[in-house]
């Protein structure tokens, strides 16, 4: 269970308020989606809660206990971060990339044991991807490097796992197979999953909770079927929307003339 | 693959042991192999001739000197170039070198009293500081603006350093002037002592944490969301190098290419992980260092200055290497 309480956030300099006074809460096991227009202030307050950026007021609550006071190894054991894509500098090998996920577990001086080893080997084939292993990091597809992104918060073992617009750069096919494959490991671990998404019609396949946020501000919140209805996603996106029911689910379709 | 990665590190491993040996047979004063051996092996017992005297004294100091400040060079320039995330960087290139040389030869005109490794590290520090604030935009280190300022601070030092050479009495620019150039040619047992304290100080704490580098060459934010408290250990990382750079510095002068250049090559041959890289590199630029200090001082009857041979054999390789395998090493 993780608590958002009352997060208020701005810019140095800045006088208004990006992110004003948000509270929500996610329960446990469940995967909740953030959605937003580009400058809602959708990833500053996804900075906030990774603890990379720091709020003026507020507290993250996880198991009861406050995120922001902890060091960044404490706070790593219990929330994983999947960054967007992303150009690492030197061509790691997806092993050593999913390996750097150990991180908060070897001591400051050590080195990764053998336990570290079998937990990344672990994390590559519970995300499927094994075969990868000796592969170049920089050289397989954006896909395939989101797998190895997620393998490597798996491999951290921590239970809140965070993730950034995790398909903002993919191709249509992959887009699904990304979120199938969160929507599997989070299953297969019991993990509670926050993350950020550009298109609804991915969170009401997916989601089990949703947030809509505007001008750092929640404006609705709740399950895909309650909160998905063209009322709500005009007023968030300021373009007309429409919502259609088939197959058991719901498509959102911006309104074309 | 990983058959042949087994062999290239244990080349690497061991090449300069096989240097330094060879280099011990090399030299303008004829001293036959077998002569060598004899007084290797009576080192102890205390017999001096004058072969004796070339092989303990001048051979022996000179090559673990070399090897020594081939180490803190490379080892340097793999930290610099993972903490900053940039492929580009080395002591040099940063203006570390021309900070500790403008401080050792601040100290040689006018301070004699004060120790050259300590002035060197304060000065060094200081350029390093300075092109670290400098290039910072919101918090984050600018790539290319790093290198600028790198380059900026270097011209200031340098600047600084003419401007003691045009004010110190000639008899001290001379010994200014020689060991600006790069050299091992006074090395002797006391210099490897003064030295050897803050590049082994420097370099062992690069050992030790350098599986963290890895993760530092995320980035920032990663590092941070991977449990790496960032701005801590950069300091720690960049204070290290700074230390084993200076002290190499404060004793053989500048010698360039060897912390930009050894690092890629290593990359090149054992991959970017850095539990490898890292014990890799120092052995790969002690080695060299050592090649290119026995080129310097048996290719004629004079003694060229280490560094213009490290420069001639540096940039046409360099320049190879990044024609041939330079996305494999550095990605983009």
């Amino acid at each position: 269970m993780i608590q958002v309480e009352n997060i208020i956030f701005r810019h140095r300099h800045a006088a208004a308020a990006v992110i004003n006074n948000v509270s929500f809460a996610v329960g446990r096991g469940h995967i909740a989606v953030l959605l937003g227009p580009n400058g809602s202030g959708k990833t500053s307050l996804f900075k906030c809660i990774a603890g990379l950026w720091h709020p003026e007021q507020g507290r993250l609550l996880l198991d009861g206990k406050n995120i922001f006071r902890m060091s960044f190894r404490e706070r790593a054991k219990l929330l994983a971060l999947v960054p967007q894509e992303h150009n690492p500098p030197f061509p790691y090998s997806v092993f050593e990339a999913v390996l750097m996920g150990r991180t908060p577990h070897v001591g400051f001086y050590g080195t990764p044991g053998e336990g570290d080893i079998a937990a990344t080997y672990a994390a590559l084939e519970t995300v499927g991807i094994s075969h990868l292993a000796e592969r170049c990091y920089t050289r397989i597809s954006g896909g395939e490097r989101q797998l190895v992104l997620i393998a490597r918060a798996l491999a951290q073992e921590a239970p809140l796992l965070l993730l950034d617009e995790p398909t903002s750069h993919l191709d249509f096919r992959n887009q699904h197979v990304v979120m199938e494959t969160v929507q599997r490991v989070a299953d297969a671990k019991g993990l509670t999953v926050l993350m950020t998404l550009h298109d609804p019609n991915l969170a009401s396949c997916f989601a089990h909770r949703i947030f809509m946020l505007k001008e750092g501000v929640i404006t609705a919140e709740g399950e895909p079927a309650a909160v998905l209805n063209d009322e709500n996603l005009e007023k968030l996106y300021g373009i007309g929307i429409g919502v259609l029911e088939g197959a058991g689910r719901r498509f959102i379709y911006p309104r074309v003339k | 693959m990983c058959g042949k990665l087994k062999i290239n590190s244990i080349i690497i491993l061991l090449s300069p042991f096989l240097a330094a040996g060879l280099a011990l047979f090399i030299g303008v004063y004829g001293v036959t192999p077998s002569q060598v051996l004899e007084i290797i092996l009576n080192a102890f017992t205390g017999i001096d001739t004058l072969e004796s005297t070339v092989i303990l004294e001048i051979r022996m100091p000179r090559i673990i000197l070399a090897g020594l400040t081939g180490m803190a060079l490379a080892a340097s320039g793999t930290t610099l170039q993972s903490v900053l995330r940039n492929p580009l960087v080395d002591p040099f290139i940063l203006g570390i070198s021309a900070g500790a040389a403008f401080g050792c030869a601040l100290a040689i005109g006018f301070i004699p009293w004060v120790s050259l490794q300590l002035i060197a590290f304060i000065f060094g520090g200081l350029a390093v500081i300075m092109a670290c604030l400098m290039s910072r935009i919101g918090g984050e280190i600018c790539k290319l603006s790093l290198v600028l300022s790198g380059i900026i601070i270097s011209a200031l030092f340098t600047a600084l350093l003419s401007m003691i050479k045009f004010m110190v009495d000639p008899m001290k620019l001379q010994s200014i002037v020689f060991w600006l150039m790069g050299s091992f040619s006074m090395a002797d047992w006391p210099q490897i002592r003064s030295s050897g304290v803050g590049i082994i100080l420097g370099c062992l704490p690069i050992f030790l944490l350098r599986w963290r580098l890895n993760v530092m060459s995320m980035g920032d934010e990663e590092a941070r969301s991977l449990g790496v408290n960032v701005s801590r250990e950069r300091i720690i990382f960049i204070a290290c190098s700074t230390l084993a750079v200076t002290s190499a510095v404060s004793v053989s002068g500048l010698i360039g290419w060897v912390g930009l250049m050894v690092p890629h090559l290593v990359r090149m041959l054992v991959g970017p992980e850095h539990r490898r890289l890292v014990p890799l590199s120092m052995a790969g630029g002690a080695a060299f260092m050592i090649f290119a200090d026995t080129i310097a001082r048996s290719l004629g009857s004079a003694d060229i200055p280490v560094g213009i041979i490290t420069a001639i054999v540096g940039a046409p390789f360099f320049i190879y290497l990044m024609k041939r395998g330079g996305k494999e090493s550095w990605g983009k």
